[in-house]
């Protein structure tokens, strides 16, 4: 009943599938992560701020990108980027951007949006009597926020945030409609030149089952460990 | 920048012959509505069944559940689409695999099923969350007053789940419609499809994604509105629901 299968492609284009693909795939996940809290911190900070504009300025921001599907934003990107380029470098024509740039930049914007919302919850959760103590021993907001608040707000929310970006693992193959070469991309690239659906894409699915599930335990047990005692 | 803005795009014929551009992107919102509205009947359903079989008082039933659900939950979403669309008609039997590939707009079912079963992994959590929410006391007075199981279940922990769950559903049933766009990838001509394809016709790129981010951002809002409006007319009176 079974088709003919042959495990040996697999094997064959493993180097290509993992030194290509997956380092793709998980560079663009790391960076991506890191560069999105960042900027979903200062997001946040800016949502919670009581300066004028700022936190209607955030909060537009982050429910645009929220209500938007992530293929269409990798299109919008994929092709604002290059004009955007352009105005800053002041060059006569649409800038060249590569598929890494464009797709981290991609990345690191849509997810900032998700992880803002995650330390905004981690923020409040700390009690505002620790903001009032830092600015009674002469601290300035950057010194309160970086030494105090935002350390804890990390480690409170860490478990979600490292379950935020086992998600935004997933969501990198997504960059298969922009055509570029990550995991999943160099799975149907030999899938397509060998005619081997059936296995490209099985192995596919049970790699990416492997690192998210074997991912989500360690979260599941470091959850356990790095609650704070109360 | 020496981009030529052209907003009357939109009214101008487009190559496809019927309609306008404009129409072509309404075509779009169609599939775009259809598939998200079958997916998500299929996600509530399925979702609810395995939420509940993961809260039974049955180790078969709650490893069944749970291997459900991380089986769903730790694919990509893209991947699942290929697994569906590319694979699972080469391993059935020859008759039901070729009847599975010439299947009219099979683009369309691939894609409702395909964003359903994997929503579906969502909504368990949720239901299985809004299950274990509910005091002990409820399921035990329903098994004190002679109700067979499944009995507590209809009569007493479903009501109150569904109507404590549905702030998360709504989020869930918006990322419904969101996730409706992946199955561009196995050729469904739903709405990012579209505007991609106005996009190719017409080189107007900008034009064509902003009038998409617009559409979502309406469906997006009238999803909203109405959901949150029926949170307010069923929510428990004394239950501080989500948000």
């Amino acid at each position: 009943m079974l088709p003919d299968i042959d495990f040996n492609v697999i094997a064959r284009s493993l180097p290509y599938l993992f030194r290509q693909g997956m380092s793709f795939t998980l560079t663009l996940t790391a960076l991506a992560a890191l560069g999105g809290l960042l900027l979903g911190t200062l997001l946040a900070l800016m949502r919670l701020s009581t300066l004028p504009i700022l936190a209607p300025l955030a909060t537009g921001y982050v429910n645009l990108m929220r209500s938007l599907p992530l293929v269409l934003v990798i299109f919008w990107f994929y092709f604002l980027v290059p004009f955007v380029g352009q105005v800053i470098l002041r060059a006569d024509r649409p800038v060249e951007v590569g598929a890494f740039a464009s797709a981290l930049i991609t990345f690191t914007l849509f997810e900032a949006a998700y992880f803002s919302e995650i330390m905004r919850a981690g923020i409040q959760s700390i009690p505002r009597g620790q903001l009032a103590a830092g600015y009674a021993i002469g601290l300035t907001y950057w010194q309160v926020m970086g030494y105090i608040i935002v350390p804890q707000a990390v480690r409170n929310m860490l478990p979600v945030i490292l379950t935020q970006t086992i998600i935004l693992f997933q969501d990198t193959s997504l960059v298969y409609v922009i055509s570029i070469t990550d995991f999943l991309g160099a799975a149907s690239n030999v899938a397509q030149r060998d005619g081997r659906l059936i296995e490209m894409y099985v192995f596919a699915a049970l790699v990416y089952f492997a690192i998210s599930f074997s991912a989500s335990r360690l979260v599941k047990s470091l959850q356990m460990r790095t609650a704070i005692p109360r | 920048m020496n981009y030529h803005w052209n907003w009357g795009i939109f009214l101008e014929p487009s190559p496809e012959g019927i309609g306008t551009y404009f129409d072509m992107l309404m075509m779009g919102l169609r599939w775009t509505l259809v598939t998200a509205v079958l997916a998500w009947i299929i996600a509530v359903s399925l979702g609810s069944a395995v939420g509940v079989l993961r809260t039974l008082p049955s180790r078969l039933g709650v490893g069944l559940g749970d291997a459900y659900v991380e089986f769903f939950r730790n694919i990509p979403l893209l991947v699942q689409l290929f697994l569906w669309y590319f694979v699972l008609p080469e391993l059935l039997p020859k008759d039901l695999g070729n009847w599975l590939k010439t299947l009219p707009n099979a683009s369309f079912w691939t894609g409702a099923v395909g964003v359903g079963l994997f929503m579906s992994a969502r909504i368990a959590e949720q239901v299985k969350a809004g299950i274990q929410s509910l005091p002990r006391g409820q399921s035990m007075a329903a098994t004190a007053l002679g109700l067979t199981t499944a009995q507590t279940y209809i009569y007493v922990l479903l009501p109150m789940t569904l109507r404590i769950i549905l702030p998360p559903l709504t989020s869930e049933t918006l990322n419904t419609l969101k996730n409706t766009s992946v199955a561009l990838t196995i050729g469904l001509a739903e709405l990012t499809a579209r505007t991609r394809a106005m996009q190719e016709y017409s080189f107007q790129v900008f034009e064509a994604f902003t009038a998409a981010t617009v559409i979502y951002l309406v469906i997006n809002a009238l999803i909203t509105v109405v959901l949150r409006r029926f949170e307010k007319a069923i929510a428990i009176p004394g239950y501080v629901a989500g948000t």
